[in-house]
């Protein structure tokens, strides 16, 4: 059965489907059926994924434009595995979170709905894609529908953020473009198929150009420090449930981008760059979590810690080590969680006194003890409370770049008390202390609320105690990435340094 | 001399579409003398559609029956691969253009008359037409064709004036802010007559060098003529400005915006789609066929005018508001992504064929795209025609969501994101120049396109993020014509940039046998 045919052609028919419900309640329904059918046949493959089979499973590959040596290729591995299942998770999840985020604006609620079902076969897509044309296509169109959710459902300053993150993003595109097409030439295979590309490209000048019109490219998408000034903007202007999938789901297509093509198909380049990017991401680190303390407004500060996180992804990519590797994977999924958990809880604070601002709030937890316990929950996940999931890949990031770099993971280690700072501090300036005036009468979770937030807390917990199947399917699939870099393990002599909180 | 001249031989059949499409022209005119009034535009619309569908069918016959290799009409007409499948694209882009033209609200009432004047104001109450619109554009048409299958300088130039002369003429007949349309006819026609007049002067010094006109003759030339360099580089140098000046390259470009902004819209969707597929025809057949033994030296000329010409036309565009003058600096942009096209051809037959397939893709698809983008701006209007100004798009997207969407749509397809006809014509042409070495070329092309893509999204943000202005515009009811025009182009955009295969592989046949010497 061609099952991610399947899933993105179910998405891309439900979409055409809402724009044809005329009823704004039945198309909500609708989606929310979409969504959950999808979800049902993803679970249904990822059954049957053996982690120890074939490295690229259930492919399916037809010539798409033999002109140009495209082919519609789509397969998964263990990391496109896991990915593909976060953002199916999470699109359920964000629909009925978003249940009524596209009212306020008098906009069309069916648009809205239909974007993001088209942005579910898209994501499905760009993680699915195993040439890299077909890659390079769903990565530029999948901003398209994003665009629109932001531009057209965002908040005051949604025109700015929309056009900054569209443009940041395809300025990044379209370097990425030269490079596929200069690979594609220096290749001389005549096809785009990631498999045959591996390896391609011998002499190591030429990787490096290659390497930085990829990497430009990831590092812009991912956010990676310098490149992430676009995304507190467009998280802050988004409607949340357009945030979760844009922090939690695009963005990841930016470090999965660096593991899977950068580390792959431009080996000794990526090892050349390696301290570079460890220096960046380590900056991005620090700098995130140092500027998120400092936010007054509750989605920039989310999107500031994110891109701290996406410091620690890009760190454990280029740290090369399986443990890194593995915890950078499983961070990826998790992060999804966690941030997609915070965004959504004070989307629904937000929605409820209508202030973004950490100052308009105090006091909550008292009204509304319900949302500000979830909030807590996500919170420290987000700053990796042991036996929550984030805490699982963090550590493993973390070892795993201490076996070869110890100053870098020492420094990235500070981020994690950082971390506690922003999170706390916000927790306690929105949730504690007296009740604020404005927020007496606010009201708790109410049904639908408390089903959105309930699976993300249940999964956060599940993986936190138990992150066994992910990384099992997870640890394969990096290894061989690794060994196709040639990149083995340092001896494992070095101790396991205990982390230092 | 032994007193008998030798007849020379014309292949009619090969000519057929160029002779209907000039027939049709004539019997155009003829309608104009003879039948009344009320009854000409009845006549002319059929005959103008039928002569172009006719001659779109014995193009299409030409091909099946196999591509001439060898220059027809005693070496002036070549009839070969490239020219069929542009001679195509120019009948199928003429014949959407004229089911634009058909809506005569379009249109002056009576041209001659001083704008704001008493007999204006007689001539809009009689409702008199000036039906002469059909046979004009036929004959634009007609020159388009020639044009790019024009095998000597001769019959190019002939092609460029029969081309261009009623398109002068047509720009001045808008029926809304005459004194702009009368401004840009004057300009077009003064310009137009400088480039001409460049072209024949090059023509002319090419003949001193070569003691031909023929192109093949000229490219034989190369190289065995000496002493006489001087004629031969001035000759290339004007050629090339009156054939970048049709194309509208930078530093020819200014007098596009202007021209744009002051035609009638439908007549702008016409030159913007098929004078610069007929202009860009006869540049590669110019260069390649009569010059090609000279690319050490015209090749670092036209890098140069295709990076000034992406730069000034994604560069300019963003202080535009007029939404014509912003798509004729696109279309300036587009012009220059072309040209890196022109330059990625090289020395090896595969280089050329994929660089030359690509740049037929991309006059095919920009064309078609191009054609909506002006059908969508016919139907936005308020009272005074057409809602020229850019604010005055905002919140279209509200108003009409379909119109809107399908206009940012093909916006999207000018910026060229996946899955739009434009993406692919674009990864066409920069992997043909990658190939042949032309990074940098390429680099600078990518960088124009992010450029050009902040004023498409400029617009998309106005038409969907704005709030819908009081007294805004409305979208009026389109004619069938007209609606029929933006559902092609619409359709056509989506079918080219999801199934690409088919007019890939029909722009490689056509390039495969290249340009006949």
């Amino acid at each position: 059965m061609p099952w991610l045919s399947t899933l993105m052609g179910v998405s891309v028919l439900g979409a055409l489907g809402v724009t044809l419900v005329r009823n704004d309640k039945l198309a909500k329904q609708f989606t929310l059926v979409v969504s959950l059918i999808v979800l049902a046949l993803t679970v249904a493959m990822a059954v049957q994924f053996s982690p120890n089979g074939d490295k690229f499973q259930f492919a399916e590959t037809y010539d798409w434009i033999p002109a140009f040596g495209v082919h519609y290729g789509v397969a998964v591995d263990g990391i496109a595995l896991v990915l593909i299942l976060l953002s199916v998770i999470l699109v359920p999840i964000v629909v009925l979170a978003s249940w009524h985020d596209a009212e306020k604006g008098k906009r069309s609620v069916r648009t809205y709905f239909s974007l993001l079902l088209v942005l579910e076969a898209m994501m499905i897509g760009v993680f699915a894609a195993t040439d890299v044309f077909l890659f390079y296509v769903f990565f530029e169109a999948m901003l398209i529908p994003m665009y629109f959710m932001i531009g057209s459902y965002g908040g005051a300053q949604r025109s700015y953020a929309a056009v900054k993150f569209l443009l940041y993003s395809l300025f990044g595109g379209l370097l990425m473009l030269v490079a596929v097409i200069a690979l594609y030439s220096i290749a001389g295979k005549g096809t785009f198929m990631f498999s045959d590309l591996v390896g391609t490209v011998q002499d190591v000048t030429t990787q490096k150009w290659l390497f930085l019109g990829f990497f430009i490219a990831f590092a812009i998408k991912a956010p990676l420090w310098p490149f992430h000034t676009w995304l507190p903007d467009a998280a802050a202007q988004a409607p949340a449930g357009a945030a979760v999938l844009l922090v939690g789901v695009l963005d990841k297509v930016g470090t999965y981008g660096m593991l899977r093509f950068c580390l792959e198909l431009f080996p000794d380049a990526a090892k050349f760059f390696t301290p570079l990017v460890i220096t960046l991401s380590v900056i991005g680190i620090v700098y995130g979590a140092i500027v998120a303390i400092g936010q007054t407004d509750m989605k920039r500060l989310i999107a500031y810690t994110s891109v701290s996180h996406f410091g620690f992804i890009a760190m454990g990519v280029f740290a090369m080590t399986t443990d890194a590797g593995a915890g950078a994977t499983l961070y990826m999924v998790n992060h999804g969680f966690s941030t997609g958990a915070l965004f959504l809880i004070a989307g629904f604070l937000i929605h409820r006194r209508g202030s973004q601002f950490i100052s308009d709030y105090g006091g909550v937890q008292k009204v509304a003890p319900i949302l500000a316990g979830t909030f807590l929950v996500a919170g420290l996940s987000s700053l990796s409370l042991p036996g929550l999931s984030t805490f699982v890949s963090e550590f493993m990031v973390l070892t795993g770049t201490y076996q070869r770099y110890v100053v870098p993971s020492v420094i990235a280690a500070t981020g994690v008390i950082l971390a506690a700072i922003y999170i706390l501090w916000m927790y306690q300036r929105t949730m504690n202390g007296p009740t604020a005036e404005s927020v007496k009468s606010l009201p708790d979770l109410n049904a639908r609320e408390k089903w959105v937030v309930a699976p993300l807390i249940a999964l956060l917990l599940v993986f936190g105690f138990y992150p066994k199947p992910l990384l099992d399917v997870i640890h394969p699939a990096v290894k061989d990435t690794l060994s196709s870099v040639s990149v083995t393990d340092p001896g494992a002599a070095v101790p396991v340094a205990k982390e230092g909180q | 001399m032994n007193g008998t001249i030798q007849a020379p031989t014309i292949e009619y059949a090969l000519l057929a579409p160029m002779l209907v499409v000039f027939g049709a022209a004539i019997a155009g005119v003829l309608v104009e003398a003879f039948a009344p009034r009320y009854l000409r535009s009845a006549i002319h619309l059929p005959l103008t559609l039928l002569s172009l569908a006719g001659a779109f069918a014995l193009t299409v016959w030409q091909a099946v029956k196999g591509v001439p290799t060898k220059p027809a009409a005693m070496g002036a007409v070549a009839v070969d691969g490239p020219a069929l499948f542009i001679w195509g694209a120019i009948l199928v882009l003429a014949f959407v253009s004229v089911m634009l033209i058909n809506d005569e609200d379009h249109f002056v009432a009576a041209a001659a008359a001083v704008p704001g004047s008493a007999e204006e104001e007689q001539a809009l109450y009689e409702g008199a037409a000036h039906t002469e619109i059909y046979p004009l554009v036929l004959f634009a048409v007609g020159g388009m064709l020639l044009f790019p299958a024009s095998n000597d300088l001769l019959v190019a130039f002939v092609a460029l004036e029969v081309m261009s002369l009623p398109l002068y003429l047509l720009c001045g007949l808008a029926r809304r802010r005459r004194l702009l349309s009368q401004e840009a006819a004057v300009k077009y026609f003064l310009l137009g007559a400088f480039s001409s007049a460049f072209f024949l002067y090059g023509t002319a010094l090419l003949y001193g060098y070569a003691g031909s006109i023929d192109l093949a003759q000229i490219n034989k030339a190369l190289g065995a003529v000496g002493g006489q360099d001087t004629l031969l580089y001035i000759g290339a140098a004007m050629l090339g400005v009156g054939l970048l000046f049709k194309i509208g390259a930078a530093p020819f470009q200014a007098w596009k915006p202007d021209v744009y902004q002051g035609s009638p819209t439908p007549i702008t969707a016409l030159m913007a789609s098929g004078t610069l597929v007929a202009a860009f025809g006869a540049l590669l057949r110019v260069f390649w066929v009569g010059l090609g033994g000279l690319d050490w030296n015209w090749r670092p000329v036209l890098y140069a005018v295709a990076i000034l010409t992406m730069v000034v036309g994604a560069v300019l565009a963003i202080t535009q508001t007029d939404i014509k003058r912003m798509l004729a600096y696109s279309s300036i942009a587009h012009g220059g992504f072309l040209l890196v096209g022109v330059i990625a051809t090289g020395t090896s037959a595969a280089q050329n064929t994929s660089a030359l397939s690509g740049i037929l893709f991309y006059l095919v698809a920009y064309g078609v795209t191009t054609v909506g983008a002006f059908a969508v701006v016919t139907m936005v209007r308020d009272a005074g025609g057409e809602a020229w100004h850019l604010s005055r798009w905002a919140g279209l997207g509200k108003r009409s969501p379909l119109l809107a969407g399908v206009f940012a749509f093909f916006l999207l397809a000018f910026a060229g994101i996946p899955l739009t006809s434009g993406f692919f014509g674009k990864y066409a042409v920069f992997q043909a120049a990658v190939t042949g070495g032309a990074l940098p070329l390429v680099i600078v092309g990518v960088v124009a396109s992010a450029v050009a893509a902040f004023f498409y999204v400029r617009v998309i943000v106005l038409m969907f993020f704005s709030d819908p202005a009081a007294d805004g515009p409305t979208v009026v009811l389109p004619s069938r014509g007209t609606a029929a025009v933006v559902a092609f182009a619409a359709l056509a955009t989506v079918v080219l940039g999801v199934y690409p295969q088919p007019m890939l592989d029909l722009a490689h046949s056509a390039a495969h046998s290249l340009f006949v010497r």
